[in-house]
């Protein structure tokens, strides 16, 4: 840029030295500009990674020690439970369990961490001394599944529905806010057995709990499909219901916040058709606290629906996770808490993925 | 007679991937009761760099700050008898009142702290202030900030920054966000009561003309040091430096303009 | 002390030589009020003419209307503002008459920008923050300029990059990549976009440092000069509005008090309340307005 030229020739007419300006120019802002196309921001997610890896360790660290901790062991509850069971074969369930306490804590914790890399999680009393792993993935797809697509759904009909409400802010369409704030606020299980009872019981329209019907074995046939889905059908549903409230307040809310900054205006003045203001502008800044909202609910999926699962006796892991909490299946729990600590994890992951994709300013590399 | 002395002063943040910047490099002044001294700089000059510093929000990298030849204390009683000696009014005054709280806890609240007059005689002592800074003070005492104007708003600011009866104030930009018409009312409150109470006022603006006009010396900044120091009327007339004659010549000045184009002086106006 | 010759980057506001005298907009009798409670009469029976190529001077404080006004005439106002009077004719270079009250919301919407663009104050906050400034001028064409093609389009904004000199590099550049003066550029690019016959600026500079708002009017007079649009410019900053320039409409209360030549209303005022205003700043050079000591 040119440098500034003082109005008054007899005042030193010639250029001000070429720094002045520029370090005017520069320092009206705090930020350095980047110039270089490399636009991946390494260094923000090496800070995220390193995060993450700390966070996992400790949960796991956690994991361990938490049963070591609690009163009444595993195989006590077993034992009072099968009262056949001699103490020799005792003994043996508790080296199987390795809950032999002859071996030194610090040793207990590198066989567990051996054993966690290897896949092996132990084994599960509760369910006749099968892998935890196989227990644990036979009800995982049946919550991400039915959980996952119902969040999704919530989230996307509540975000654009409460983009759609703050932009006719004033319209009729402002009674939604109220309604579905409303259905969300009635205790979930009530709203379950209240869909229960009209549609399963009284219409018979659907089908009491289960993930499937009875003599049918899972397999990729159309029947079996139908069966998912006619069952899934009111649980997910009555979830999309109880959570669409949350989402559509927060980006309404969110939508009058950023109608009111300038580049709204601008791009009205700018003479943009309407909906292009709506999403590419009001919107597309509206939604980014969502994603945070929307990462924490995904982690919770697999922890967070026990209320459901018990409703509609679905086969998920918090229905696992209810059943070794109360049978004091220790391995089985820890193996549950395992994948609830990864699946929040890997949510966060994606949301800071979403993030710094959605908004510039987060992959600023500081400088 | 109090005296502020800012002894060679440097300050250095440390920026995460940036290395260092060097906000103060080396900055003198001495500022005395009865005196004006204006700090002009654009921003990241450093000059809201010394207010933090005066005000111990931040502590120099080198150098050192002195109140009659004492180091400034970091913390206790020492820190608060020098805060009570220098106090700030700020740029904005509505962010700087407490929209809870009326005229009257505003100015009570230093007095108590600082324990300027007994009990009995603070609301007394609030009125006086009040009329001090030329506020009626019977229609404004109980009042909160939202009803008054933005210019009564900074009146009350002065106000309280005089309850505590300090030496030396500094005002950083205390007239930039208020309307034009307004804004010379304060900047004469200011000198009458610089004048009066024998107060050492050190004026923190990016405006040349009110510098020039409110102040006995003028410190010029550019990227943390000084490029230019002097009489206020040399500084701004006779601009030596070639950064204070850039600012000079972009600061907008009719009567240089209309005397240059229509070969009229000043102006009949 | 020496007087010298007028500045170079103020040849381009030279007054009385824009050899176009026409009037470009018309406004008669034009009112808005807030419709709140009580209701605050914000631009009250408002009648003024913008010549071809001028820069007007909209000078007040807070809360004078003058926002009000430059907002009103475009039909940007939001509720509880309501426009209660007045036309607002646009007198195209066609030749055609445009009354703007009269245009349908599409028909508006095709009017806003390519006639008249605007400049706000907010720097920071004019730009989306999560989109590329090309993205954001590229928006302009695509939506007023079906017919041109992408190729076309990037193009156009590379000139208009190059032309207020932020330089086409910056084309993938987001708003927070940029100094507050940068940004202001990008929003007169925009405003340039479509050649229009009139900018309205809303205090572009107020919130920049001195030597880049002198760098940035320069810039503004030199593409005046170039591309012959004419200027509504509002600021409460009334010296440099003396500078810049052809007339000056002084508000208060939702009124206009006095509209001249900047240099009438500096030699030759004749409202109390514009004197009052010419008094209370203080002269960086000269000897009035100045601080009692």
């Amino acid at each position: 840029m040119t440098a500034v030229q003082p109005p008054h020739p007899t005042e030193q007419s010639t250029d001000t030295p070429e720094r002045t300006p520029d370090a005017v120019e520069a320092g009206t802002t705090a930020h350095r500009v980047t110039k270089g196309r490399s636009r991946v921001p390494w260094r923000f997610l090496g800070g995220r990674a390193v995060f993450y890896a700390f966070t996992l360790w400790a949960a796991i660290t956690i994991n361990f020690f938490l049963p070591r901790m609690m009163k009444g062991d595993a195989v006590t509850q077993y034992l009072s439970r099968n009262r056949n069971v001699t103490p020799e074969a005792a003994d043996a369930l508790r080296s199987l369990l390795g809950l032999d306490t002859d071996k030194s804590l610090w040793q207990q914790y590198v066989d567990y961490w051996a054993l966690l890399l290897q896949g092996d999680l132990g084994v599960s009393l509760l369910h006749g001394l099968r892998p935890v792993t196989e227990v644990i993935s036979q009800s995982l797809p049946w919550t991400i599944g039915l959980v996952g697509f119902a969040t999704i759904v919530s989230f996307a009909v509540g975000t654009i529905g409460g983009a759609i409400v703050g932009w006719r802010r004033g319209s009729r369409l402002d009674a939604l806010v109220p309604i579905t704030t409303f259905l969300s606020t009635i205790p979930y299980f009530w709203l379950g057995l209240l869909a229960i009872a009209l549609f399963s019981v009284n219409l018979g329209w659907f089908p009491i709990g289960k993930a499937y019907g009875v003599g049918v074995s899972p397999a990729f046939t159309p029947e079996f499909i139908g069966q998912v889905i006619h069952h899934g059908t009111l649980p997910a549903v009555t979830i999309i219901i109880a959570s669409l409230g949350g989402w559509m307040l927060g980006m309404r809310n969110m939508m009058l916040t950023v109608l009111d900054e300038d580049y709204v205006m601008v791009a009205e003045a700018k003479g943009m058709p309407s909906h292009r203001v709506l999403w590419r502008y009001a919107a597309r800044n509206a939604v980014l606290p969502q994603i945070q909202s929307f990462a924490l609910s995904i982690g919770f999926i697999v922890g967070g629906t026990i209320v459901m699962e018990m409703v509609f006796s679905y086969p998920g892991v918090g229905k696992l996770l209810l059943d070794a909490t109360n049978a004091k299946d220790y391995a089985l729990m820890q193996g549950v808490f395992l994948v609830i600590t990864i699946s929040v994890l890997l949510a966060n992951l994606l949301a800071d993925l979403a993030y710094a994709f959605l908004d510039p300013r987060t992959r600023q590399t500081e400088g | 007679m109090t005296t502020l002395e800012f002894d060679a002063v440097t300050k250095v943040y440390s920026v995460r991937g940036a290395g260092h910047i060097t906000a103060l490099d080396d900055v003198s002044f001495t500022l005395t009761s009865g005196q004006t001294i204006g700090l002009v700089g654009q921003s990241g000059s450093g000059k809201s760099t010394i207010a933090k510093i005066l005000t111990q929000l931040e502590t120099p990298t080198s150098g050192e700050v002195r109140l009659d030849g004492q180091p400034i204390p970091r913390r206790g009683k020492g820190l608060r008898a020098y805060r009570q000696q220098l106090r700030m009014v700020f740029q904005d005054p509505f962010a700087s009142l407490n929209p809870y709280h009326s005229i009257r806890y505003h100015i009570q609240r230093p007095l108590r702290l600082d324990k300027v007059v007994p009990k009995a005689q603070e609301d007394s002592e609030v009125r006086r202030l009040l009329e001090r800074v030329r506020l009626d003070a019977d229609s404004v005492i109980d009042r909160r900030p939202h009803e008054l104007s933005g210019g009564q708003r900074q009146r009350v600011a002065i106000a309280r920054a005089l309850a505590s009866r300090p030496k030396l104030l500094v005002a950083d930009e205390p007239v930039s966000m208020l309307d034009v018409s307004i804004r010379l009312g304060i900047l004469n409150l200011l000198a009458d009561l610089q004048r009066e109470e024998g107060l050492g006022v050190l004026y923190i603006t990016h405006d040349l003309a009110t510098a020039r006009h409110f102040s006995d010396e003028i410190l010029v900044l550019n990227q943390g040091r000084v490029v230019e120091r002097g009489p206020a009327d040399d500084v701004i007339l006779r601009p030596q430096d070639p950064y204070t004659q850039a600012l000079r010549a972009a600061s907008p000045d009719p009567d240089h303009f209309f005397a240059t184009t229509t070969g009229h002086h000043g102006g009949a106006a | 002390m020496l007087r010298g010759i007028r500045p170079a980057y103020l040849s381009g506001i030279t007054k009385g030589t824009t050899p176009m005298r026409d009037t470009l907009l018309s406004v008669r009798d034009f009112s808005v009020v807030y419709d709140v409670d009580p209701p605050v009469a914000a631009v009250r029976n408002v009648s003024l003419d913008l010549q071809r190529g001028e820069i007007l001077g909209l000078a007040g404080e807070s809360g004078c209307g003058k926002t009000t006004l430059a907002y009103g005439v475009q039909r940007l106002l939001k509720a509880p503002a309501v426009i209660t009077s007045g036309s607002v004719t646009f007198h195209d270079a066609s030749g055609e008459d445009i009354d703007v009250n009269a245009l349908d919301p599409d028909a508006m919407r095709r009017f806003r920008w390519d006639k008249v663009s605007m400049v706000f104050q907010g720097a920071m906050n004019s730009l989306n923050p999560v989109a590329t400034i090309g993205a954001q001028l590229d928006d302009v064409f695509e939506v007023h300029r079906p017919g041109m093609t992408s190729a076309e389009r990037r193009a156009a904004v590379v000139e208009l990059l190059e032309i207020v000199k932020v330089g086409a590099q910056r084309y993938r550049s987001y708003p927070h990549e940029l100094s507050g003066g940068m940004r202001q550029r990008v929003m007169i690019a925009m405003a340039l976009a479509l050649r229009p016959q009139l900018m309205v600026m809303d205090e572009p500079t107020t919130a920049l440092d001195v030597l880049v708002q002198r760098e940035i009017l320069k810039q503004i007079s030199a593409l005046r000069h170039e591309f012959g649009f004419s200027v509504v410019f509002i600021t409460h900053d009334l010296p440099l509005l003396l500078e810049i320039s052809d007339r000056i409409a002084i508000m208060r209360d939702g009124r206009i008090v006095e509209l001249a030549t900047a240099e009438r209303i500096w030699n030759d005022p004749q409202d109390a309340y514009t004197k009052t205003l010419l008094e209370s700043f203080p002269r960086l050079t000269g000897e009035k307005g100045m601080v009692l000591r």
